[in-house]
């Protein structure tokens, strides 16, 4: 054995000290695996500390260390900083290995004997195994500085405009005909009740007219391919029938077109858009969109009263899709949320009783370009209410539906308490099972409400009826509810009912991870790659995600995550290029037989199929090294560098060598 | 001809004598046939599953199990027969050593439970089998302005079946406006009829009742139409006692809604058993506006 093996076991402060004799573990090593070839075996307070690496990189020069083993905490954590230190030190880092004997045996094994020995066997099957480990040079690849960002709303506006501002191009796609999603909806933000489109609007028309920043409405990604650095996207912008060179946003068209349509998504159903039509007056692009199936010119042949009136010839009734392809770096997802659907509540009676509304519903009313003008009317547009219930969690908190709190609603009917009450003089009760407000200014905001008057019911609502059973309830909606600060049940007549839906991925959000390579949780929230220490990165290299596709969100945290995307993509543009990992999997030509099963195996679409040599190829830049295609691959022609079957097995053989020798101790 | 074995279960013997009967009548007249079990015992009511599970298991088993002899899907007209023999059904197919320890002893019997058979209600084979179209199809005196508040009761739905709606169902609406009646929006139409709550709390059961009838007249129901033996006496039997306690004046009549299928089908009155009612339907019944038979 020619190998010079150093071993260092780390005590993690009393993490692993605490279990296991760390000291006990260096001294066994130093004398047990001195025949695989351990000169050096040491024990450290925190071997992650700049110490603790320059122990290592000073053994490496003095006694020539060609392998390294750390015996420490998780490799996700500290592999990085270890390899660092060997590569400092002039060492292949893939000639470093890392043993786990923190979350792996002394957080999860209470006897101290027991964890020692399981923490000697780990070190042993490292030291095994590290012989056999190859230098792996890793690969590197230039940026492309242009970046995509999906999603129109503020989250993705904010992260446009960070790239934008740094000098960087990007490409904003949005699906409806303008950006601005949901925010452009409301009329006022909690907790400072400032005017919701006075703040976008400015930060809507920088981004549609930023030299940086080339916008895609009415448009959609259709297809994503490569990697980090070099993306190539195809997207469809759906064919507006209207000519943007010509067009002046003047209008005209809307007010002239006949055909009045129920506007289900910027008015949420509560008011009407016409067949050509701008979701608002501030839309950012100016320019309208014609409703295909709607048009009457589409639909029977005849009309054209838009292009009669438009003063400069801008309707084009024969124009196409376009099907554009980009080339970028980065991508980021701001896709956003949908409201979850109060039908599939029937007892809360919403679609059944007319004056249950939705929040998004009361946030169209009471907004003064809303379809009421700002007013807080019932149902029939006139009548003002004298008492409006408004019951939170609705489709949240609840095993039936979503067990996640949406995070928003509390502070949502909190604002809408006091809307209401402002507008109305109304009584407001608030039906809630816990008031969260927990952001600056949230709480404070909270007390605010209380001052007011409003009244505060904590308990589920179990139902809302038009069930009369005492005198006062006719014509009323009654909110039935287990009041729990009292401990009664108490029914509740009001006029109005405003539901806090909860936050819903978008109904396509799992065929969108798919298309960008990333993955959803159960709830079909897009997966970050740590909830803490990574939030708005995937495990897809060069794929964020921000705002709310990654879970309930407001908007200040939005906004806060679309400028974080921007700083990561912008930190990776500066680097020019990126280092991929080395270990990725590898096809032997001379014994592969073109079967294409590793093909369909991978998941990361890495692995193609070279036409004229009838072999598989896999593109390192696009391996993650899952080793998939290993475990699919019949004349064993796949080989994932850095987990070869010899690095595994005699990993294997360390372990239990170590182990049988533990029993030999016991019986003797 | 559609075949159904029939559990008429204790209520139809008796009380629910006319549920019973035109249960069968309305069947005839649609091509329906029930066979009744030979030898039926009591489904176990509500109280036996509280005290021993597995006798009352058992119980039930055991009308299974001769159900499952005839190879025939099985019906009850009392929603709590249903409900018990539902759940019965459900929790042996689930659990076979259960289901093995039962069939040692309906051994006895020589009778034997494999779980075979669905256990349907009543009102599921007129609204679902045989459906809303074909009853509409073969009525020939439809309930032209008969306000109706079709009223499931709970033990249909709840605890939860294999039911897709049961926040708010509307099969018993469907039924009763396929043979010609207007189903009312009654809200109170899930809730609890009160069941023997009457023995032990008088004053909280009459209550209950009162919200029932309350809500039928309010939503302008000129007749309750019931799916359940035990619903039917609540909010029949009960009225004086609920007018005397809350000074009310309710004159609901309560029937059956095979009764209501029965006359749209051109059953009389008679052999529907309709007149043996404390609350008369006869004046509710007489706004019926009659087409002519012979169309």
């Amino acid at each position: 054995m020619s190998e010079k093996i150093g071993v260092y076991v780390c005590h993690c402060g009393s993490n692993i000290a605490g279990t296991v004799d760390v000291e006990g573990v260096a001294n066994w090593a130093a004398k047990e695996l001195a025949e695989r070839g351990v000169v050096v075996a040491r024990d450290y307070k925190f071997m992650c500390s700049s110490l603790g690496q320059e122990l290592i990189e000073k053994d490496i020069k003095e006694h020539g260390l060609t392998r390294v083993v750390v015996a420490a905490c998780s490799p996700h954590l500290h592999e990085p900083t270890f390899r660092g230190a060997c590569a400092r030190a002039g060492l292949n880092p893939y000639l470093f290995e890392m043993t786990n004997i923190r979350e792996q045996d002394s957080w999860v094994t209470a006897d101290k004997q027991e964890a020692t020995k399981k923490a000697k066997s780990l070190v042993a099957a490292a030291v095994w195994r590290v012989a056999h480990q190859q230098p792996l040079e890793s690969l590197f690849v230039p940026i492309d500085p242009n970046v995509l960002v999906v999603g129109g709303g503020i989250t993705g506006i904010q992260a446009s405009l960070e790239i934008a501002n740094a000098g960087h191009h990007v490409y904003l796609v949005e699906r409806e005909p303008s950006i601005g999603g949901h925010m452009a909806q409301f009329d006022k933000t909690f907790p400072t009740l400032d005017c919701s489109a006075c703040i976008l609007t400015p930060k809507m028309f920088d981004a549609g007219n930023h030299k940086n920043i080339t916008l895609f409405t009415w448009s959609e990604v259709e297809k994503v391919e490569g990697y980090i650095g070099n993306f190539t996207v195809t997207i469809r912008k759906k064919a507006r029938y209207i000519d943007e060179e010509n067009c002046t946003g003047c209008g005209v068209c809307e007010e002239k077109c006949p055909k009045k349509v129920i506007d289900t998504v910027f008015e949420a159903g509560l008011g009407y858009r016409k067949a050509v039509y701008r979701p608002f007056p501030q839309a950012v692009p100016k320019y309208p969109v014609i409703d295909r199936p709607n048009c009457i010119f589409f639909q029977r042949g005849t009309c054209k009263a838009c292009e009669k009136f438009c003063p400069t010839g801008a309707i084009k009734f024969d124009q196409q899709d376009e099907i554009i392809t980009v080339k970028v770096g980065n991508i980021i997802l701001a896709t956003g949320y949908d409201l979850f659907d109060a039908r599939k509540i029937p007892n809360y009676g919403y679609g059944r009783l007319p004056n249950v509304f939705t929040s998004l519903e009361f946030e169209r009313m009471t907004n003064a370009a809303g379809p009421t003008g700002g007013k807080v009317v019932l149902r029939d547009g006139v009548t003002q209410p004298k008492s409006v219930a408004i019951v939170h969690c609705v489709g949240s908190r609840d095993k039936n539906y979503h067990k996640y709190c949406s995070s928003i609603c509390c502070m949502q009917s909190l604002k809408f308490a006091h809307l209401v009450h402002e507008k109305t003089g109304a009584e407001v009760y608030n039906f809630y099972i816990d008031i969260r407000t927990p952001a600056k200014g949230y709480e404070e905001f909270y007390q605010r409400l209380l001052d007011e008057g409003t009244h505060f019911v904590r308990g589920k609502v179990a139902e809302i009826t038009n069930s009369v059973r005492i005198p006062g309830e006719e014509g009323k909606l009654v909110v039935q509810v287990e009041d729990t600060l009292i401990g009664k049940q108490r029914r509740i007549p009001v006029d109005m009912v405003i539901l806090s839906a909860a936050l819903e991925a978008r109904a396509d959000a799992k065929e969108v991870a798919q298309k960008f390579g990333i993955s959803c949780s159960a709830d079909d929230w897009f997966i970050e790659r740590h909830p803490k220490l990574d939030p708005v990165a995937t495990m897809t290299d060069g794929v964020f995600i921000a705002g709310a596709c990654q879970g309930p969100k407001d908007i200040p945290a939005s906004v806060a995550q679309g400028a974080a995307a921007a700083a990561r993509v912008l930190s990776i543009i500066g680097q020019g290029e990126i280092e991929i990992e080395a270990a990725t999997a590898m096809v032997d030509e001379t014994t592969c037989v073109g079967c294409k099963q590793c093909i369909a195996s991978c998941p990361y679409q890495a692995i193609i199929y070279l036409e004229d040599k009838g072999k598989a190829y896999v593109q390192e830049a696009l391996c993650k090294g899952c080793g998939t295609c290993v475990g699919t691959c019949l004349p064993k022609s796949i080989t994932l560098k850095h987990f070869t079957d010899d690095q595994i097995v005699s990993e294997m053989i360390g372990a239990m060598q170590a182990m049988k020798s533990f029993e030999t101790m016991e019986v003797s | 001809m559609k075949r159904y074995a029939y559990f008429p279960g204790c209520s139809l013997e008796k009380m629910a004598l006319s549920y019973h009967k035109s249960a069968i009548e309305s069947a005839r007249k649609l091509d329906v046939e029930f066979e009744e079990l030979e030898d039926w015992n009591c489904c176990g009511a509500t109280a036996y599953f509280h005290i021993d599970e597995l006798l009352a298991y058992t119980l039930s088993a055991r009308n299974l199990a001769m159900a499952e002899k005839t190879d025939l899907d099985m019906v009850a007209p009392c929603a709590a027969c249903y409900k018990n023999s539902y759940f019965t059904n459900e929790a042996l197919k689930k659990d076979p050593d259960l289901a093995e320890h039962i069939n040692f002893a309906l051994e006895e019997d020589n009778l034997h439970f494999t779980g075979k058979l669905s256990v349907k209600h009543l009102i599921e084979v007129f609204a679902h089998d045989v459906g809303p179209e074909e009853i509409k199809a073969r009525t020939v005196r439809p309930l032209e302005g008969l306000k109706v508040a079709a009223y499931y009761g709970c033990q249909i739905l709840r605890p939860r079946k294999d039911h897709e709606n049961v926040e708010q169902p509307h099969f018993f609406e469907d039924l009763m406006a396929a043979i010609g009646a207007e189903p009312v929006d009654y809200p109170e139409k899930l809730l609890c009829c009160s069941g023997s709550l009457i023995i032990t709390s008088r004053r909280a059961a009459l209550s209950m009742i009162r919200n029932l009838l309350n809500g039928a007249v309010h939503s302008g129901a000129a007749v309750i139409a019931t799916a359940c033996p035990m619903c039917q006496v609540n909010l029949e039997c009960y009225q004086k006692q609920v007018n005397q306690e809350f000074g009310t004046d309710f004159n609901v009549p309560v029937l059956y809604f095979t009764q209501l299928l029965g006359l749209a089908l051109g059953i009389t009155p008679r052999r529907l058993r309709i007149g043996s009612e404390l609350v008369l339907p006869t004046p509710a019944l007489s706004r019926v506006r009659r087409k002519p038979a012979t169309t």
